[in-house]
């Protein structure tokens, strides 16, 4: 009886999962598995040639253009990752631990309206706010601390970097304020009750309860900056590509899709094994129990 | 305790001063939208409303505003109903694989769009299949799902369960069941995905960038222009109004989620992700 109500219950399950998942699988997965195809097939003229070939990943592989922008993209991601994660924390921990419990839903609202706001417009702002005339240069000279407009935050890494960070700040509160959450307060008053003082109580029991907060965080502002093709293009002038701007580069103005292809699995690739790698070094946190 | 304080304190200037990180584009935006200097920069030269003006008499601007809803309005309302479904099934069943599809379900939350716009376009293509605002909306309901989910999950996941069982023991079917009890207490959280859905296919560039062919879409639209100086007054004025109004359709949908937690009788434990 109860092995059929079981039975039952799945059966149900599966009728209600099914339409979602078949238009995942139909419109997500179908598609990734055919640029999967693509990349190992040959590049004719104007058409996909139905041949077998490691070429392109040869090509991807060896091609010093493709090495630099890879490398750059990760470490543009991973720049972005560490300066949006740090400067979030503070503010998660704020929210969780000061914010009086019936305010906390407004601050969380508060951090997420930008969020959702014109991205292509923030990131022009962006460039308008440390543009060569913009609004930091030109105060900055009119205030007569500078004489000459500052270079360095224009059209470079640091800009991409900076822009990328404000466009993932609530990716990163959000995570670390959940685990913040979760956090049982009365293990802190016990920490403080040994003798530890706020720092030392912060640095042994609070952070690493934090952890897989701040793990979800990192990877959830990882992955997605370092397939970001708006702010290189927009900030970057175009001249300091990502590899996103590279995968369409191939695909549409040079129609290459088998070589487009097999940069986007490899793209995809070197994403999952920094991220694992992420996880594994970090995995004596996921264990903690809560 | 004063000790305390003072940390407080500290956080909280550290906090404000992010939150004005976090806003410092969106207040700019009304400034060089008012402004009547057309070169977007310091110092502002004198109030105009030219620029709102301009926006309203522009023809492709419209047919980009047109397009956009349509295809806001069909992603928000299949996602959400995919929601549904998907939130339904993994608060209330318990299914082998449960854990494996619904993090594949979820995936496009993270996955860089660039793949999925990508890799849908080379499908697309390689059908013959013709490019217009619904390969966009295709592509859409796509990446809303997840969002849409998230919210859902957390409606369906604080219903009671024994309200349903009484309405079976009062002899409603369970379709019956679910139309006159469970669908009334999410109602709020099928609001609030709505709207959330709705502002993100109504910001989304790179899906609408790739799959929409020769059709504008406002942020297909708004980055097409970008690149005349001339007509970056216009878009600011454009971006003043769309912030306006995304943030008006999330006070809507955070003031119906908040009222689905009270309806439910639980406690509210954050936003929107």
């Amino acid at each position: 009886m109860a092995k059929r109500g079981m039975d039952a219950e799945a059966r149900q399950g599966f009728t209600l999962i099914a339409p979602p998942f078949i238009y995942a699988l139909a419109i997500l997965a179908a598609p990734i598995l055919t640029i999967l195809s693509y990349s190992f097939l040959t590049d004719g003229y104007l058409e996909v040639v139905r041949e077998f070939t490691l070429d392109n990943y040869r090509q991807v592989w060896t091609d010093p253009i493709v090495r630099t922008v890879m490398l750059r993209s990760l470490m543009v991601s991973a720049l972005v990752t560490l300066v949006t994660v740090v400067l979030a924390f503070p503010v998660a921990y704020y929210v969780s631990f000061m914010v009086r419990p019936e305010r906390k839903s407004m601050w969380l609202f508060l951090i997420t309206i930008p969020f959702w706001t014109s991205y292509l417009i923030r990131v022009f702002l962006w460039k308008v706010i440390l543009g060569y005339n913009g609004v930091i240069n030109s105060s900055l000279t009119g205030l007569g601390i500078i004489d000459e407009p500052l270079t360095f935050i224009l059209y470079n890494v640091n800009s991409i970097v900076l822009t990328l960070a404000h466009a993932y700040a609530p990716f990163a509160i959000l995570p670390i304020f959940v685990a913040l959450e979760k956090i049982d307060r009365s293990l802190l008053e016990a920490g403080r009750d040994l003798g530890e003082n706020r720092l030392m109580t912060f640095w042994r029991v609070t952070l690493p309860l934090a952890m897989p907060g701040v793990i979800a965080a990192v990877l959830i502002v990882f992955i997605p900056t370092i397939g970001d093709y708006v702010t290189p293009e927009l900030i970057g002038g175009g001249k300091i590509p990502m590899i996103a701007n590279l995968i369409q580069v191939q695909m549409l103005a040079l129609d290459n899709r088998p070589l487009g292809s097999a940069l986007a699995v490899t793209a995809m690739l070197v994403v999952a094994v920094v991220s694992l790698l992420f996880l594994a070094l970090n995995r004596r946190f996921l264990k903690v129990k809560q | 305790m004063s000790a305390g304080r003072f940390q407080g304190g500290g956080l909280r200037a550290y906090t404000l001063f992010y939150l004005l990180f976090l806003y410092a584009p969106i207040l700019l935006l009304p400034l060089f939208a008012f402004n009547s200097g057309t070169i977007i920069a310091f110092p502002l030269k004198g109030f105009t409303t030219d620029w709102f003006v301009q926006m309203w008499g522009n023809a492709t601007l419209r047919r980009a505003l047109t397009n956009s809803l349509t295809i806001a309005m069909s992603a928000s309302v299949l996602a959400t109903c995919f929601g549904i479904f998907a939130a339904r099934a993994s608060t209330r069943f318990e299914f082998p694989g449960k854990t494996g599809i619904m993090g594949f379900i979820m995936l496009p939350m993270v996955l860089p769009e660039i793949i999925v716009a990508m890799s849908l376009l080379v499908v697309l293509l390689g059908v013959g299949a013709e490019l217009s605002i619904l390969t966009v909306i295709i592509g859409h309901t796509l990446i809303c799902m997840p969002y849409g989910i998230a919210i859902l999950s957390t409606a369906f996941a604080s219903l009671d369960r024994s309200l349903e069982e009484a309405a079976y023991d009062l002899g409603e079917t369970k379709w019956s069941a679910f139309r006159l009890i469970t669908l009334p207490l999410v109602m709020p959280g099928i609001i609030s995905s709505l709207l959330i859905s709705f502002t993100i296919s109504l910001d989304e560039f790179i899906i609408a960038f790739f799959l929409a062919g020769n059709e504008p879409t406002l942020p297909t639209y708004i980055f097409s222009q970008l690149r005349f100086p001339k007509q970056i007054p216009m878009i600011m004025a454009l971006g003043t109004v769309l912030v306006a109004l995304s943030i008006i359709l999330l006070a809507i949908g955070e003031y119906f989620r908040r009222r689905g937690i009270a309806r439910i009788g639980g406690k509210d434990s954050g936003g929107f992700l």
